[in-house]
């Protein structure tokens, strides 16, 4: 066999190789939550990195160690001890238990502080403000609603840079995850509900945001981008947004609550600033399923109401 | 295959020595009776499990009547005191059957099972009217999830009260043609057991569902 | 009159589906015609449908669950080639078409592959290992496998007729409820899993029962192997776990068929509630999955190393804490529900000590290996592969078992990878060691270990292909149950996940190839002295396939690892005439069949609202039970000259095999 192809194919995959770092290098990658863009989603990735290197240094050893006893007591290697009835050793029973338990003494630790100090429903701690923005999930996009700037959004978010956003959250219908992966957690939406999320970009750029829980057949299609942009620009953007043609308000709204997917971006004036309450106490009733259009359900009887 | 040998003959540890000086672990396998009797009380307890299940869902949604009727308003409680009561006649009845069997008296054990079933059916009568006059006054399971938790778990024990009674019936007519056998003994055991069990669990739900409402 | 059912419940205008349908069909068809032609029906019916023998039934299970791992599989492979394609595009797979997919593909893999593989092999073994004739209740056994074969039934119908769930394997609501998915999909899992769920708790009631009131003379309970034990703790969590599923599934069966409100959006249904019930069962629930796992790799390791198991107190120990403490910690799967931090935290913290007691365990292993003489043999390589690979999943549990860690990982396909790395690495490979070790006890030859060994080698190579890309992938921020998407980044990973599930499926054919080739070499491949891996604990003892009464004789048991004892004071002259009597065996009985009849009936007809069937089916279920308890000979007596006549003749041909060794050594 030559040489050549070898190296060819060695060169090819050394090529493989270096590509897959560079999408893994993340600088154009909008998506990975380890290239945070805020406090939040930085700490959670050091939060992560230090828990891998804790169970590594466990971990890594004993795999080592698996591999070696699985090779040197072959049964072929007549070098290695013979120790036929040897089953118990105290010492080793001490170390065994104890080993993993101080590691997760030390997790304990890690998880009890990290839970409380990055509790979504937590405030950030700064100086600004925090901006109010509530979200629904809906079959299958996002509305977003800022009471403070009297405008909505759907499919669509901007936010100003430095400044922690608020979030409270509910579901028009089934259970999603409002999701944006490079400024940290992630929190369910429910309906009859109200979640609570504080989040913050340090950087400008675009973002991308995504519901991380399935809710059905349009589910791959409830992305959308987030804008961080500086806090000039979203005040200029928040005026602008508020002299739209459009509105949302209960009409419209119901609307929007059918059943649809691949929404284009959008902005409105907000013209009900009681929208999300209505919503979250299910003053506005639970959005309708696929009832609402003609059912193609399989084996459904055409007008056939079996259950109530 | 043969016996393993022991290590020596003598001076061997009492718990080794085999025969009726064994622990109990080491006697080897246990008689019919008492499997079928330890299977059944396991069985028992997974039942309890479930019932826990629905126990906590209405611990849940007891507070849910959404601006419907709650239980204060719905429940009555002279009705449930005497399935109460029913209930508990028929465990004694139902132990007085026991005690014919054990004594091999099919008169007697025919008489007491029969009685312990119309206990039965009492209890369910009085449930089955309260559920009916409760749907008829619209407050359905349907109506609200305090309600929808309600009629599971009660009706849940109606239904195992029910199975209990046609299981009740096959016990009197398998005793009646067949007589005390060793097996149809083990499963008036068991039968003993859920009837029983059914009547705990009711002791139970009457005072979760029915006397603690009394205090909201 | 046939409630919803018509004509337009079969997918006439689906492709794939019908010609999935069409192909699972024609197989079945063409299966029974051979087994009609070559007139095998009487003796299936005799000695396997009816049959209440524990090695026959767990021989059963393990067949359906392999069965069943071809169409799970069938579903992984289309999800994998979806999502490689579906790259800004809609790829070959329609939403509603792939929600079902991939809905079904855990469902099937979960109940009808993990659980009845892990229940199969602890039916066949445990009597065996300790030293009695079969379980505490072998009719109620039958009943159990037949009513998890129609779970598994009902399931593959809805290929056929109507459709399966759209919601996931586990059913969230409201998007379960009726006003979102009005379909028979959800209904058909639903009954499926009640069914099968009962099927499941009478294994739990059977097994506990019989470990604990069955086992021969002179084993206490630390003198069972370590099997015994993960058996043991196994089955209690079936026992007090299942019934909160059968519980929870009840309620959302109410629901959508009689419009209570436990889970629905409206008059105070509380969704939240769904989702600590159902993972009050399903933590639990992954671990009844791997302890049988656990027990394996102890008597593999062990008997491969030829060594006892190192720290068996130890390993009892922590077998039990498992047990216990996988009830404390279900939260962990909704951590980003918003609880709040003390209760993530606690949860959290509960999480983490459950790695303890399995850190131990690998520990344990690791120095069952040390001072040993291992032998590289298919169960040794899963083993050793699983070792590995469970330690790398269990780190990734807990990592996802910090709440801020889950806060950005929950759902997406770093979680994905976690539990297919420690079920496939956990679960699925000590299915494949239990199989490869006990088959030649099961059917009387070996399985062929070159073809063994390759499809090892595909399935861990393909394993570490096909889900470490999904590791990458969750940190990339891609979620779970994506059907397209538009990320650029994610495309090549997908691609590498893709390859790695082909690599998988050669695995797979292997082992198909491997179980024909084995077949016919069969004779060139027996095992003649019924120990063929010099075991240590009992079932070895006994011939294979032992006889239908395991032991002629009870062995009397004086410390651990019994048949190793035996075999170093062997004591083979058979002056010492062993004590034969006359046997009583359990006769064979069509209950657990014809009642899984009727349970099918039930389950279609429930699906269907077809009210009237139900009835029929209740009332068959009903005077299936009446019949059966009317019998009046349930027991068939073996003469003692009979049970002398096979014991004899075993111990003649393991003394016969044991010299050819000796020479040929």
């Amino acid at each position: 066999m030559s040489v050549a192809p070898i190296r060819s194919w060695t060169s090819a995959s050394a090529r493989l190789t270096a590509i897959s770092f560079c999408a893994l290098a993340l600088s154009a990658c909008k998506t990975t939550v380890l290239d945070p863009q805020g406090p939040i989603g930085a700490a959670e990735k050091s939060i992560l990195i230090d828990s891998l290197a804790i169970m590594l240094a466990i971990v890594a050893p004993t795999i080592v160690a698996i591999f070696a006893f699985a090779w040197w007591f072959r049964a072929s290697n007549s070098k290695a001890r013979h120790l036929p009835a040897w089953a118990y050793s105290g010492q080793i029973e001490l170390v065994v238990w104890a080993i993993p338990s101080l590691v997760v003494m030390l997790l304990g630790g890690v998880i009890w502080i990290g839970s409380h100090e990055l509790d979504p429903a937590e405030p950030i701690k700064s100086s600004q403000p925090a901006l109010e923005v509530q979200v629904v999930s809906l079959d299958w996009k996002w509305l977003f609603i800022y009471p403070g700037q009297h405008v909505a959004t759907v499919n669509t978010l901007t936010i100003p840079t430095g400044v922690p956003v608020h979030f409270s959250l509910t579901s028009a219908s089934v259970m999603n995850a409002f999701f944006i992966p490079q400024m940290g957690s992630m929190i369910y939406t429910m309906n009859g509900m109200t979640t609570r999320l504080y989040l913050q970009a340090d950087t400008a750029g675009v973002f991308h945001g995504l519901s991380s829980h399935f809710s059905g057949d349009g589910f791959s299609d409830m992305n959308f981008e987030v804008h961080a942009v500086s806090p000039a620009e979203f005040v200029n953007w928040a005026r602008a947004t508020a002299q739209a043609d459009a509105t949302v308000d209960a009409q419209s709204y119901s609307e929007l609550a059918k059943q649809s997917s691949k929404i284009a971006p959008a902005s409105f004036r907000l013209g009900d600033p009681n929208l999300f309450q209505s919503i979250a106490t299910q003053k506005i009733p639970p959005s309708p399923g696929p009832r609402a259009e003609t059912p193609q359900q399989r084996g459904v009887q055409a007008g056939g109401d079996d259950v109530r | 295959m043969t016996a393993v040998p022991l290590a020596s003959a003598q001076a061997v540890p009492r718990h080794l020595a085999g025969g009726r000086h064994a622990a109990r672990s080491e006697r080897g396998p246990a008689p019919k009776r008492i499997v079928v009797g330890y299977g059944f009380w396991i069985f028992l307890l997974s039942d309890i499990v479930m019932f826990s299940a629905f126990f906590a869902s209405y611990a849940v949604l007891v507070g849910e009547t959404a601006g419907g009727p709650t239980g204060t308003q719905l429940f009555d409680l002279r009705s449930a005191g005497i399935e109460t009561a029913c209930l508990l006649a028929s465990s004694f009845t139902c132990g007085l059957a026991s005690i014919a069997a054990g004594a091999r008296d099919r008169s007697w054990f025919s008489i007491a099972m029969a009685v312990t079933c119309l206990f039965g059916l009492a209890f369910l009568a009085l449930e089955l009217k309260e559920f009916i006059s409760l749907i008829a006054r619209g407050a359905g399971p349907s109506r609200s999830a305090f309600l929808s938790a309600f009629f599971t778990l009660v009706g849940c024990h109606g239904l195992h009260v029910s199975a209990g009674i046609l299981w009740l019936l096959t016990m009197m007519a398998q005793v009646f043609a067949k007589g005390f056998r060793a097996d149809i003994e083990r499963r008036i055991l068991c039968f003993a057991l859920f009837w029983h069990a059914l009547d705990i669990i009711w002791v139970a739900l009457f005072t979760v569902v029915y006397l603690m409402v009394a205090g909201r | 009159m046939f409630g919803k059912l018509t004509w337009a419940a079969i997918p006439f205008d689906q492709p794939i589906a019908m010609v999935a349908s069409s192909v699972v069909a024609l197989a079945i068809l063409a299966v029974l015609a051979w087994i009609t032609i070559k007139g095998y029906f009487p003796y299936l019916w005799r000695e396997w449908i009816t049959s209440v023998d524990h090695k026959r039934i767990g021989v059963m299970y393990t067949l359906l669950a392999l069965v069943m791992l071809l169409r799970g599989f069938a579903d992984a492979i289309m999800m994998r080639s979806q999502q490689a394609l579906a790259y800004q595009s809609g790829g070959f797979l329609p939403p509603e078409h792939y929600d079902q997919v991939f809905s079904a593909h855990g469902t099937i893999m979960i109940f009808f592959v993990a659980m009845p593989f892990m229940i199969g092999l602890m039916n066949f073994v445990v009597p065996l290992q300790l030293g009695v004739r079969d379980v505490a209740f072998p009719t109620l056994n039958s009943v159990g496998f037949w009513l998890t074969a129609t779970g598994a039934l009902l399931v593959n119908i809805s290929l056929m007729v109507g459709e399966f769930a759209r919601t996931g394997w586990l059913p969230y609501p409201p998007l379960s409820e009726i006003a979102y998915s009005p379909g028979v999909g959800v209904d058909y899992y639903l009954w499926a899993l009640e069914i099968a769920g009962v099927g499941t708790l009478v294994s739990g009631i059977n097994l506990v029962t019989t470990v604990l009131k069955l086992r021969a003379p002179g084993m206490s309970y630390l003198r069972m192997p370590m099997f015994c034990w993960t058996t043991l703790a196994t089955n209690l969590l079936i026992v007090a776990a299942f019934p909160i599923l059968t519980a929870t599934l009840a309620m959302l069966l109410l629901d959508r068929y009689l419009g209570f409100h436990f889970f629905t959006n409206d008059a105070g249904g509380n969704v939240m509630m769904f989702m600590n019930l159902i993972w009050a069962w399903g933590h639990p629930e992954v671990y009844i999955l791997v302890l049988p796992a656990f027990g394996i790799f102890s008597e593999v390791v062990s008997t491969f190393s030829a060594k006892p198991l190192f720290g068996y107190r130890s390993m009892v120990a922590a077998t039990m804490a498992i047990c216990i403490l996988s009830f404390m910690v279900w939260l962990h799967h909704f951590f980003t529900m918003g609880a709040g931090a003390n209760v993530n935290a606690i949860f959290g913290i509960a999480t983490t000590i459950i790695a303890i007691p399995t850190g131990v365990k690998i520990f344990n292993w690791l120095f069952t290996m040390y001072g040993g003489r291992i032998r590289y043999s298919p169960p040794m390589l899963w083993s050793i592969s699983f070792m590995v690979t469970f330690i790398v999943g269990g780190m990734t549990g807990v990592l996802l078992a910090v709440p801020p860690a889950d806060f950005v990982l929950h759902n997406s396909l770093f979680l994905v990878a976690h539990f297919h790395n420690v079920i496939i690495g956990g679960v699925l490979f000590g299915a494949f060691a239990g199989y490869t070790y006990w088959f030649p006890k099961a059917f009387g030859f070996k399985l062929h270990e070159g073809l063994g060994k390759a499809s090892f080698w595909c399935w861990t190579i393909g394993f570490y292909l096909a889900f470490m890309p999904l590791y990458v992938l969750g940190l990339l921020g891609m979620t779970r149950r994506m059907q397209h998407y538009d990320v650029p980044e994610w495309h090549p990973w997908l691609i590498v996940a893709a390859a790695g599930a082909a690599v998988i499926m050669i695995g797979i054919a292997l082992q198909i190839v491997q179980l024909f080739v084995s077949i016919r070499e069969r004779a060139a491949l027996a095992d003649t002295t019924g120990d063929p891996w010099n075991g240590r604990s009992l079932e070895w003892a006994t011939a294979s396939p032992p006889p239908a009464f395991n032991f002629a004789v009870l062995p009397k048991v004086s410390g651990n690892d019994a048949w190793w004892s035996v075999k170093q004071h062997a004591d083979e002259a058979l002056e010492d005439k062993p004590d034969y009597h006359a046997i009583e065996m359990p006769k064979n009985s069509p209950t657990g069949f014809v009642c899984a009849f009727f349970a099918t009936i039930m389950g279609f007809a429930m699906v269907w609202h077809i009210w009237w069937l139900v009835a029929v089916g209740a009332v068959g279920a009903f005077a299936t039970f009446v019949v059966f308890a009317w019998r009046d000979e349930d027991e068939y007596v073996v003469p003692a000259e009979e049970v002398e006549r096979i014991d004899r003749a075993h111990i003649e041909t393991r003394c016969a095999g044991s010299t050819a060794k000796e020479q040929t050594a």
